[in-house]
């Protein structure tokens, strides 16, 4: 199978693959897929997504094709849909990150072998949204009936789009924080909460004492036309130790990096920062992956 | 009374949503250089719709690929297949259930707007449709 959008997913996969996930981090399963490769398509940075793909595959036994796109044939113009049924010659499984969107789907409608969306621009990156509903499984022990924030630029995050149909997907309150104009798309909001029956809530103003969970994204300065204002947005956004008096005794804070400075330092050292937590789970969570598309 | 001949070949589209009858004549290809008779009326008064654009062209056939993309910009658009003077064909577009090679995803950011050669495909949901690729959607005339 291809892992192309949370939209492609139902609750049941979705929990296969956490439970697969589970026993991978607690050391109960190992999958063996010695002899498989894994072609590593990247043709735009990245760190977390790229070396935990790595690392995962060679935890499991696998070869790893490194794609570098600056030494390619894209140099020459080679398209990407050339690119891809070339290299499904030489792996079984592809991950693909692009910064066109759709990129992962056409990967995956051309090739025969597996795809993974490891990014595709501003639409999906499926792999992260499965390491957030991990995480917060993980952490909590459950994900339906808690109090989820989300907080930051949610127009902009492809990350936060599809978190919220994961967290709806099992019955979470999400609460959705941003700034005036950087708010999620409403009609993206109205599809969840009919697809699932729940109700999102909003806000501009960054209030979260009821939340189990903080999960906070950047705001990115040019995303404002007036620079005082970006100056005091960001200001205003940013997670300071002392925003943290009065919240929930076990809240978590998680993000899904690179952070820049939309939290303060101080709150890395305390013990509700769980964000590299998070993303070292980015290995397991992706050895779940692998093994679960390859099987499928 | 407005008052044009009737075609002998060719093909009548009525009940055009007011207004877009120009841009049906452009997404059948009928420009200036077209050597036969095309007529193109305009806030035609309509019994259904209040008023109606209908265009008559002949001399020419028109496409399912054609019609498929008629029924974007105006769903409930009636075809007539004319042949020797006479209705030979008749037909209502209406918003099909998916689209396969027609329209263009208006994301300037979709993977099908750099690749060559990606045929388009869009699947309705509601009177929307979803970009099988970017994953968008749009209303059905921002296809055209």
């Amino acid at each position: 199978m291809d892992l192309i959008s949370i939209r492609d997913l139902n609750k049941e996969t979705v929990g296969e693959i956490l439970d697969l996930a589970n026993d991978v981090a607690d050391g109960k399963k190992k999958p063996d897929l010695k002899g498989k490769i894994i072609a590593t398509l990247f043709f735009e940075p990245s760190t977390r997504t790229k070396l935990s793909f790595q690392s995962a595959a060679m935890r499991t036994g696998m070869s790893d094709l490194d794609f570098l796109a600056d030494l390619s044939s894209l140099k020459k113009g080679e398209s990407f849909a050339d690119t891809i049924k070339t290299v499904e010659g030489y792996a079984d499984i592809l991950v693909v990150r692009h910064k066109k969107e759709g990129s992962a789907r056409l990967a995956a409608d051309m090739s025969e072998k597996p795809v993974v969306n490891g990014g595709d621009g501003g639409n999906q990156h499926p792999t992260q949204t499965l390491i957030d509903l991990f995480s917060i499984r993980r952490m909590k022990g459950k994900i339906g009936e808690l109090n989820v924030t989300l907080m930051g630029d949610l127009k902009h995050a492809r990350t936060m789009r599809s978190l919220l149909y994961g967290l709806s997907m099992f019955g979470a309150n999400v609460t959705l924080i941003s700034p005036k104009g950087l708010e999620m798309d409403p009609e993206y909001i109205k599809e969840v909460e009919e697809k699932f029956k729940v109700k999102v809530k909003t806000k501009n103003e960054p209030e979260f004492r009821d939340a189990d969970v903080l999960y906070v994204c950047r705001i990115q300065a040019e995303r404002f036309a007036d620079p005082y204002e970006a100056q005091s947005v960001m200001k205003k956004f940013r997670l300071m130790k002392s925003d943290l008096e009065g919240t929930k005794k076990e809240l978590i804070i998680l993000h899904p990096l690179p952070k820049i400075n939309e939290i303060d330092a101080e709150i890395d050292k305390m013990p509700q920062a769980k964000y590299f937590e998070q993303a070292h789970y980015g290995v397991p969570l992706r050895i779940a992956v692998i093994d679960y598309v390859l099987r499928k | 009374m407005l008052k044009v001949d009737v075609i002998e070949k060719g093909t009548v589209v009525d009940h055009i949503k007011a207004g877009k009858g120009a841009k049906v004549l452009k997404l059948m290809g009928i420009g200036e250089d077209y050597p036969y008779r095309v007529a193109l009326m305009m806030h035609v008064p309509s019994k259904k719709t209040k008023e109606k654009d209908i265009v008559k062209i002949a001399e020419r056939m028109i496409t399912e690929k054609e019609a498929n993309i008629i029924a974007l910009i105006s769903p409930g658009a009636t075809i007539n297949i004319i042949e020797e003077g006479k209705v030979k064909k008749k037909y209502t577009v209406d918003l099909p259930e998916k689209l396969e090679g027609n329209g263009i995803c208006p994301n300037p950011n979709c993977i099908t707007r750099s690749e060559k050669d990606v045929e388009q495909r869009f699947a309705k949901e509601d009177s929307n449709y979803r970009c099988h690729y970017c994953e968008r959607v749009f209303k059905a005339e921002e296809l055209v």
